[in-house]
């Protein structure tokens, strides 16, 4: 027995409401983040994470309100990405009450602002998000390369360089997806998970594309991620985080139940 | 009347604790203070802990806390959370080496980068991060209605070692055996967030309010 590996909701959040779709049958309003946060809570969530994909700088503001609430509320970790390009864009988070940060595009675009960040905050609340997509053909030796803009722009960087690059920039997690599976639900990209996080010492959140409960169980098991990230999985109710719970669980996978 | 003061000594983000400490408060008053006077006539105090160990101690110093700190654990409850568990033992490793306050005995180390998972499969990550269980190594008021091995949240590259035995009030593992919850006298310090983890966490919480030292 020790630690164990962690099951995260995802909820991308547009000026203060969640998009996508989330359906609960007992929620009234579904896309108010605060309560969709409270249930995964009682349903066993081990983190929370929000994607702030609101397109005006004027709503940003909106998040952090979201961030203060539900941290009022829910007694587990947050973390909050989107939009994270400053230091005191993670001091206004930290202080609305969330526990790291996620730093994506800003990362790429000026590497040394994760250092910076480590530096300042501690590099427990530093997340470097990772976008990778393939880009080695069939017959030839894998090879992921980061790509910004929702997986529409090559940066020419090689995912798991950049990785190990981040770490040493002070990055305490990686949040690795994988934009070939993101919205396929054909599970993650598990070569690109177990390359990475056996290439990197810090823990590593797999992400993009699980249709299934046990897609869950192989990002963890062939992936050796130490936690899954999933959204639409649990939003439309499919499943509930206990179900994923018990399903990894009878996997041989030690969760907290 | 019950007054819980929680300590900022700049490093910010005390939000979580003092929501979690209002939610199981009982209507106790709950101030966030970088003033010793007001540590002082404080029923209780809570240590927080984030960033690095020399941060902390250098702030605590810098705002004149430090005494007021080491007064309160002889004459009141006080828990100390991650970082700030680290800073009331005697040294630690990060940063170089940082001399800490020793109101208990031990050292704080860095985990070993050779750890690995059980069937030797895959290296452990550093930082320990995420939900590990707590066992209840003595009976302590703190871990009342607490289930033995329940799981609280970590996230910490250091872990303390105790040079006393008997201060030991929980353990867990992660490559090696740590203290993840020490005791002495008013004093009770932990290496989990409490503030983050959950029932158990604001279980502990709650019995610290209700906490009176004989």
């Amino acid at each position: 027995m020790g630690l164990a590996k962690r099951i995260i909701p995802c909820l991308d959040v547009d000026s203060g409401r969640v998009v996508k779709g989330v359906k609960f049958v007992d929620i009234r309003d579904a896309g108010d983040p605060v309560e969709i946060a409270k249930r995964y809570d009682e349903q066993g969530a081990d983190e929370i994470t929000f994607l702030d994909i609101t397109a005006s700088s004027d709503d940003r503001e909106t998040m952090v309100h979201v961030v203060e609430q539900v941290a009022g509320q829910v007694f587990i970790p947050l973390t909050v990405g989107g939009g994270i390009r400053k230091v005191e864009d993670i001091r206004r988070m930290l202080n609305a009450g969330a526990d790291k940060v996620a730093i994506n595009t800003a990362a790429v675009f000026n590497p040394e602002f994760v250092k910076e960040a480590a530096e300042k905050f501690g590099s427990q609340c530093i997340v470097v998000a990772i976008d990778a997509k393939k880009t080695s053909a069939k017959g030839e030796i894998d090879c992921w390369q980061i790509f910004t803009h929702g997986g529409r722009k090559a940066t020419g960087l090689d995912a798991i360089e950049w990785a190990k690059k981040m770490v040493a920039f002070g990055a305490g997690e990686i949040l690795l997806t994988s934009m070939d599976r993101d919205g396929t639900r054909e599970g993650f990209d598990i070569e690109l998970t177990r390359a990475l996080s056996e290439a990197v010492s810090v823990p590593v959140i797999a992400s993009g594309g699980v249709g299934h409960l046990d897609h869950l169980s192989e990002g963890i098991i062939s992936g050796k991620a130490d936690a899954v990230l999933a959204a639409s999985i649990f939003h439309f109710g499919e499943y509930t985080m206990t179900q994923a719970k018990q399903h990894m669980q009878q996997a041989g996978i030690e969760v907290r139940l | 009347m019950n007054t819980i003061a929680i300590i900022d000594y700049g490093m910010g983000n005390l939000h979580s604790v003092a929501k979690a400490l209002e939610l199981v408060g009982d209507n106790a008053k709950i101030i966030i203070t970088n003033q010793a006077r007001e540590i002082k006539k404080a029923s209780r105090v809570l240590f927080p802990g984030v960033g690095a160990i020399r941060d902390c101690i250098e702030g605590l110093n810098r705002l004149a806390l430090s005494e007021a700190l080491k007064e309160a654990a002889q004459e009141k409850p006080v828990l100390a959370v991650c970082v700030g568990m680290q800073a009331v033992m005697n040294s630690s490793e990060e940063n170089n080496g940082v001399d800490c306050l020793g109101i208990l005995p031990g050292q704080v180390k860095l985990f070993p980068v050779d750890m690995y998972t059980p069937d030797n499969e895959s290296r452990l990550k550093i930082p320990h991060m995420g939900w590990n269980q707590v066992q209840h190594v003595k009976d302590h008021f703190l871990w009342k209605g607490i289930a033995q091995n329940s799981r609280f949240y970590f996230v910490h590259s250091y872990y303390v070692e105790s040079e006393d035995e008997s201060i030991v009030a929980g353990s867990t593992e992660y490559g090696v055996k740590f203290s993840s919850a020490l005791t002495k006298d008013n004093l009770f310090a932990v290496q989990f967030h409490p503030e983050k983890s959950q029932h158990a966490g604001l279980a502990l919480l709650k019995n610290f309010v209700n906490w009176s030292v004989e």
